[in-house]
């Protein structure tokens, strides 16, 4: 078996585990609806993640991603709800806008050789500064648009409903699955992450390839965003705080490594899920605080990434 | 096991990486012909703090006036020294992880957790106030050391090591008093943060206190010197013989037991402990006020002192947006604002770009 997948399998083995565990202790928890509501609630942080994914295994990281989302919802808020544009024409400014943000912060790391850390984390302040600017409040969104998101979907048995967000969600899924690995730009992403100067020797476009990663990641993050105003129906300057931290442990948890060059979507999705699994357990089973999702997460941060030294350690003495 | 190779390659590396690890360390320090000395080094954050001040000044005449009052002094500039406080503080063990090369990310999560200690041994038992407070620091000093053992033993990036605490500690913050916000009465544990002593608020004390060991300790001993090589060159500062890992160890615990100062401050300033909000991204003013004070993220010198003129930067900033009569919205903006333009000066490339644009402007004149 090749170590490329194990971390994967672990995911999807502790995942089942976990799920199967409350299948059995709870009513209810083993059911389509339980499934599909995981999908549904963590669909904006999905969509942000699966951006995220692409950076990390690129061998950089995205800050912004969390500020982003709000600015996105912020804007949404002001378009649709203050000035009364069309959604549809409102999305079609902000996700260019947000892809041009990020293609800004791609040009600052590749140009001035600055780390993608400190970078992001300047946009991060940014992105968060002018949501605030532009509105400390929360502005509602009140658009027929808006409602016929909310109905349309697909009802499924179990009492179950396949809604705009989760099949948003599925759509970019299989979008990146496609990139990543059936396209030029994804084996660039791939490459830069495995090492950066064997992928410029070898004829990828450094510049391009950075720019497109960060670009790629914003826009997502605006998406989901826009996902986010689908549920809460207004955008705010403060939602999705820390949203770039949930994102990166995902990632990790999914089993890419953080040092680049390896990883899956599909991976980052079960992260999310496993993440929205402990939450769910938590709210089942009533005694348990909502504090420990926070340490049972970072004990499984701690364990994959241990886990990744391991393998990494591997294949270091297999060369 | 990850070890051996390289040893047995000593032989014939000992001689350039060892030495290029030192001359690194000791031209970033001492080199004469570069900006690098220490004047240089030091024009700019000051000047920079000094030309804010300068702007505030401009908008209020009195902001340089400072008044004493039942036993201490208020005054705009008092209030500056004191609210930066928490953020001097963190940027001074920060200031040191950086210079190995390191981020820690976790200090407003060791905040809350050390606040948290405190507030809960006030409100639950009868101890002693010293107790208290060596339980606040050694709880803070754990996490630092969990942080450094993680980077040091297992090797383990430190961006993502510390992300480890950051998530979980705000949890751990939370699970040692129940959830609570807890409140207590203790005006001698409050003095930390809201007593003054010769006039000066006490947090100020304290930073000039941590500020001033930290310095003989670093300083006044070869670990100064030792951090840096580990920062230019970890592997080859082991082949000097440092204790490279030792090293990294002991950074992470300064950086936990100078977060644990500033919790126990933020936690006395309000007389409770949040487990949600204490330190809440002060982490990040932390980073910010030590690339302000010019150290690079990748490693090598540091400064204390300016880190901490980093810090007062921060907040001065603060203050001069709430005194031009901006909304306090245009705060993180301008913030923003601020990192990226030092985030430019510090690129060699954006230097090279615009001492040619520079060139090519005097070129033209003449």
């Amino acid at each position: 078996m090749s170590t490329r997948y194990l971390p994967l399998y672990v995911t999807g083995a502790l995942l089942s585990l976990l799920f199967g565990l409350g299948a059995i202790q709870f009513d209810g928890f083993g059911s389509m609806r339980v499934v599909l509501n995981l999908f549904s609630d963590n669909a904006f942080l999905m969509i942000t993640a699966i951006g995220m994914t692409l950076v990390i295994i690129s061998g950089g990281i995205d800050l912004s991603v969390g500020s982003v989302i709000a600015l996105s919802g912020v804007l949404c808020g002001l378009l649709i709800g203050e000035y009364g544009w069309h959604p549809l024409a409102a999305f079609a400014l902000i996700l260019p806008l947000a892809t041009l943000f990020g293609a800004i912060m791609g040009m600052w790391i590749h140009v001035y050789k600055l780390q993608p850390f400190i970078v992001t984390l300047a946009g991060m302040f940014f992105a968060r500064g002018l949501a605030t600017m532009l509105s400390e409040e929360s502005i509602a969104i009140d658009h027929p648009f808006y409602d016929a998101v909310a109905d349309f979907g697909f009802s499924l048995p179990g009492n179950a409903w396949l809604g705009t967000s989760t099949l948003l969600l599925l759509l970019v899924l299989v979008v990146a699955v496609l990139v990543m690995h059936y396209s030029r730009f994804g084996a660039y992403v791939y490459a830069l992450g495995g090492n950066h100067q064997s992928a410029e020797l070898m004829g990828v476009p450094v510049a391009k390839a950075t720019i497109g990663i960060y670009a790629t990641s914003s826009f997502l993050a605006a998406l989901a965003g826009i996902v986010f105003t689908f549920y809460t129906f207004s955008g705010y300057a403060l939602t999705a705080v820390g949203t770039e931290l949930d994102a990166i442990a995902a990632v990790v948890i999914g089993g890419t490594l953080l040092t680049g060059g390896s990883g899956f979507v599909v991976g980052t999705i079960l992260g999310v899920l496993m993440m929205g699994v402990i939450q769910t357990y938590i709210i089942f089973d009533g005694s348990l605080s909502s504090w420990w999702t926070k340490i049972v997460i970072g004990l499984l941060l701690f364990f994959f990434i241990v886990l990744q030294k391991l393998l990494n350690r591997g294949r270091v003495q297999h060369a | 096991m990850s070890q051996q190779p390289q040893s047995l390659s000593i032989v014939n590396k000992v001689d350039s990486p060892a030495d290029e690890a030192l001359i690194a360390a000791r031209k970033a320090r001492y080199s004469p012909g570069k900006s690098t000395n220490a004047l240089g080094r030091y024009l700019w954050p000051v000047s920079a703090l000094v030309l804010l001040l300068l702007v505030n000044l401009f908008m209020d005449a009195s902001f340089f006036s400072i008044s004493y009052q039942d036993g201490r002094l208020y005054g705009s500039l008092i209030d500056i020294l004191n609210r930066s406080a928490p953020v001097a503080l963190l940027a001074i063990g920060m200031s040191v992880v950086i210079a190995t090369g390191g981020i820690d990310l976790s200090v407003g999560a060791v905040m809350a957790i050390a606040g948290a200690v405190c507030a809960g041994m006030l409100v639950g038992g009868n101890y002693s106030l010293f107790t208290v407070i060596c339980a606040g620091l050694t709880v803070g000093i754990v996490a630092g050391l969990v942080n450094g053992g993680l980077v040091s033993f297992l090797g383990i990036q430190p961006i993502v090591a510390t992300l480890l605490l950051m998530v979980a500690g705000r949890g751990v913050a939370q699970l040692i008093n129940q959830g609570q916000i807890v409140t207590f009465q203790s005006d001698a544990f409050a003095f930390i943060g809201i007593g003054a002593f010769l006039g000066l608020p006490f947090p100020v004390w304290l930073v000039l206190i941590t500020l001033l060991l930290s310095q003989l300790l670093l300083r006044r001993t070869a670990l100064g010197l030792f951090i840096e090589a580990v920062g230019c060159n970890a592997s080859a500062s082991r082949y000097l013989g440092i204790n490279d890992k030792g090293v990294k160890l002991f950074v992470y615990g300064l950086t936990g037991f100078c977060a644990a100062i500033a919790g126990m401050i933020a936690t006395a300033d309000i007389q409770g402990a949040d487990g949600n909000n204490t330190g809440l991204w002060l982490e990040l003013d932390a980073i910010l006020a030590v690339v302000i004070g010019g150290a690079a993220l990748s490693g090598g010198r540091f400064s204390l002192v300016l880190s901490v003129v980093g810090a007062l930067i921060i907040q001065t900033l603060s203050t001069t947006i709430i005194l031009s009569g901006l909304p306090a919205k245009f705060n993180l903006l301008i913030k923003a604002s601020v990192v990226l333009i030092v985030l430019l000066l510090q690129s060699d490339v954006f230097r090279q770009h615009a001492q040619s644009v520079l060139k090519g402007l005097k070129g033209g004149k003449a």
